[in-house]
């Protein structure tokens, strides 16, 4: 099962709520840190990764014996990641989306698939969470290829909480895709409300059942839960502003640290959503 | 030899485009024969990525010696390289202007990229 | 003419809302929202949109059902899982997850995939009290987003020319990705905006690195700056060793949010000390910025 953490507005508090999950979760859990271009997971695990795995992706690699230099290839390629100068071939990887189309169209076999690291997978397990962390190298333009390796280490046995990008754009699209229920973490200011609506259309246009936690609540909720309402999206959870938890969470300590006494309500929102998919806790 | 200007329009009178992927025309003097030619670079004004990679190879595929540009940003800049073709930079105002300063030896040729490209 | 980008790679540390400020403190500047799969700047700046244009980019493949003979060569050759032909079905494209490689139109055997112009989202010129604006909404799960960054901007760069401006002030997107890169490129001064949190400066040293392989020169600001004293004061070191100005400190302040309610920007409450702060913030970054364009 995947539950995505997701918000259209950054900021929100999708770390502190995949973490606060995580952590209820236990063994049951595994934490996919999938906001690739800043993860911020591991900051509140306070150790180093287990291990790490580089995450590559296939890029052609030019044959010069075999090349006739008739420019296929870089005229097929429809993000241009490869120039053709008589027989030399010139390659720009951060380009590449690695669709494999220049080594299929290659007359002669002269390009072969190599592989080339845009990010790496860090592997940590402690405080009874498991995280897998997904961080793409600086300078490399896209997430979504270090997204999708990432999720490619989803255990079917167990219960996949991903802290997602921020937005609605491909980075996002990509982390909830798949998703058993998406939660929506906002906030009860203007922009919260703005950018959770824009979310919900994300949600709506790719067919997935989502729900919203409220974080940092306090009495001007008012326009979030009409609009809500109108949706027909639950409200799944409450997170009142805290100075406290601000302070913790400032510092790097989790939510179930600062505030103990949620975690009940967060095993009662996971009883609820896997119910809501006929999943097993 | 050939040099190409990156321009707004198809001769040397028009004004010059300062960047060298999405100029609209290339306009290319040919100094042995005093000929001008344009070749159009408009397919690539809408490219979503790579416009510069392109316009490199337009160029480098028409034996052009030498490029006078305004910007020209780093994988542009790396195809031209590879093409062993000469980026030199001018704030003249029109492709005759920029001749006259090449000619007169006062342009000199890019070490590198001057601009960072990507989708600019 | 200088452009200014405001970012945080941390997402909520108040970009937007110094934007918005910045707008209405400096006058006779172009603004642009780069933030475009969830632009808030309208919120604060009221645009009264005057042109809209489409924004294509990229190829979309297109199925015609009368030559296509459901061999499933598409399902095969596509690697991006965008492709389902069904039983009795003909070949079904998701969209989401298309990324426009046309390999499936190449290989096709019965030539019944045609690559399309992609419509991506829309982009718009408008009015504003502070200067005219540009900005753009990115369809849901948009692909080139850091194209639509370009265009805009682009737009914005002809304007300022056009009508003599002094400036582009640019809000932009959160992280490090393509649409913060396309934002970031040639850009005068990149505005940091952090916080004093464990998140915060992890976030801010990622989007320094990013600046100076893109070779941006950087200032930065730290927001809700008496939140965490310890953390403060470790983000100002942070700085001073990556030699990086922190040119000025907000404290944290409910009346961000009061101002966000009420339809105002910062700029409005210039007795209250973030009002304060941010006017000088500003003074120092109008003099900053001045590499040649």
């Amino acid at each position: 099962m995947k539950i995505a953490v997701a918000s259209g507005k950054g900021g929100t508090g999708k770390t502190t709520v995949a973490l606060a999950l995580a952590e209820t979760l236990g063994e049951r859990g595994l934490l996919l840190d999938c906001d690739v271009e800043e993860p911020n997971c591991h900051l509140f695990l306070d150790s180093a990764p287990a291990r790490s795995e580089q995450v590559e992706i296939p890029v052609p690699e030019f044959d010069p014996e075999r090349c006739l230099g008739c420019g296929t290839c870089a005229r097929s390629c429809n993000f241009h990641a490869i120039a053709a100068l008589g027989k030399k071939m010139l390659f720009f990887p951060e380009l590449c989306h690695s669709c494999g189309g220049c080594t299929l169209i290659c007359k002669t076999g002269a390009i072969a698939e190599t592989m080339h690291g845009i990010g790496n997978l860090e592997f940590r397990a402690t405080a009874g969470i498991e995280l897998i962390s997904g961080v793409m190298n600086v300078g490399y333009p896209m997430a979504v290829p270090v997204i999708r390796k990432l999720k490619e280490q989803a255990l079917p046995d167990r219960v996949n909480v991903l802290d997602c990008p921020p937005g609605t754009a491909c980075p996002m699209v990509s982390a909830v895709r798949d998703a058993d229920f998406v939660l929506l973490v906002t906030e009860p200011t203007v922009f919260g409300l703005h950018d959770l609506e824009l979310a919900c259309d994300t949600l709506e246009e790719l067919h997935l059942k989502c729900g919203v936690i409220v974080n940092r609540a306090d009495d001007n909720c008012g326009e979030l839960e009409a609009f809500c309402r109108k949706r027909g999206i639950p409200i799944l959870m409450k997170i009142p502003f805290s100075r406290k938890i601000a302070e913790g969470y400032s510092s790097g300590r989790r939510l179930t640290e600062c505030a103990p006494e949620l975690k009940e309500e967060f095993e009662a929102l996971l009883a609820s959503v896997c119910e809501s998919r006929q999943v097993r806790q | 030899m050939k040099i190409a200007f990156t321009s707004r329009g198809r001769n040397l009178d028009v004004l010059l485009d300062s960047r060298f992927g999405r100029a609209p025309f290339f306009v290319i003097h040919d100094t042995v024969s005093g000929d001008t030619t344009a070749v159009e670079n408009i397919q690539n004004l809408n490219a979503a990525q790579g416009a510069g990679i392109q316009s490199a190879t337009t160029v480098a595929n028409a034996g052009i010696e030498a490029v006078v540009t305004g910007h020209c940003g780093p994988k542009a800049f790396r195809v031209l390289q590879a093409a062993g073709i000469k980026v030199y930079q001018t704030s003249a105002l029109t492709g005759a202007e920029a001749l006259r300063q090449f000619e007169a030896g006062v342009l000199t040729p890019l070490e590198s990229a001057d601009v960072e490209g990507h989708w600019a | 003419m200088k452009e200014i980008l405001i970012i945080s790679g941390k997402g909520g540390a108040g970009k937007t809302s110094l934007c918005a400020a910045f707008a209405v403190l400096a006058g006779n500047s172009v603004l642009v929202d780069c933030d475009v799969d969830a632009s808030d700047l309208h919120l604060l700046l009221k645009p009264d949109v005057r042109e809209t244009h489409a924004f294509v980019a990229g190829l979309a493949p297109v199925v015609d059902t009368s030559l296509c003979t459901r061999c499933g060569e598409c399902v095969e050759v596509c690697r991006f899982d965008a492709f389902r032909v069904g039983e009795g079905d003909f070949a079904v494209i998701d969209e989401s997850a298309c990324e426009g490689c046309g390999v499936c139109a190449s290989f096709c055997p019965a030539h019944a995939i045609r690559m399309t112009p992609r419509l991506c989202g829309e982009w718009y010129e408008s009015f504003t009290a502070r200067g005219t604006m540009f900005h753009a909404k990115l369809l849901p799960g948009g692909e080139n987003s850091g194209k639509l960054v370009a265009e805009i901007r682009r737009a914005a760069r002809t304007y300022a020319g056009e009508s003599g401006a002094e400036r582009i002030l640019l809000d932009g997107p959160p992280g490090i990705g393509c649409p913060v890169i396309s934002a970031m490129t040639g850009v005068d001064l990149a505005v940091v905006v952090t916080e004093p949190t464990v998140s915060g400066l992890h976030d801010l040293n990622r989007t320094l690195e990013l600046a100076r392989q893109f070779e941006i020169d950087c200032a930065v600001v730290l927001n809700k700056a008496d939140l965490n004293r310890e953390m403060a004061a470790r983000t100002r070191n942070f700085c001073t060793e990556r030699g990086v100005d922190v040119i000025g400190e907000i404290p944290f302040d409910p009346l961000f949010n009061q101002a966000l309610r009420e339809g105002k920007t910062m700029a409005d409450y210039p007795e209250s000390v973030s009002g304060r702060r941010i006017a000088e913030l500003w003074e120092t970054i109008s003099k900053k910025g001045n590499r040649t364009c």
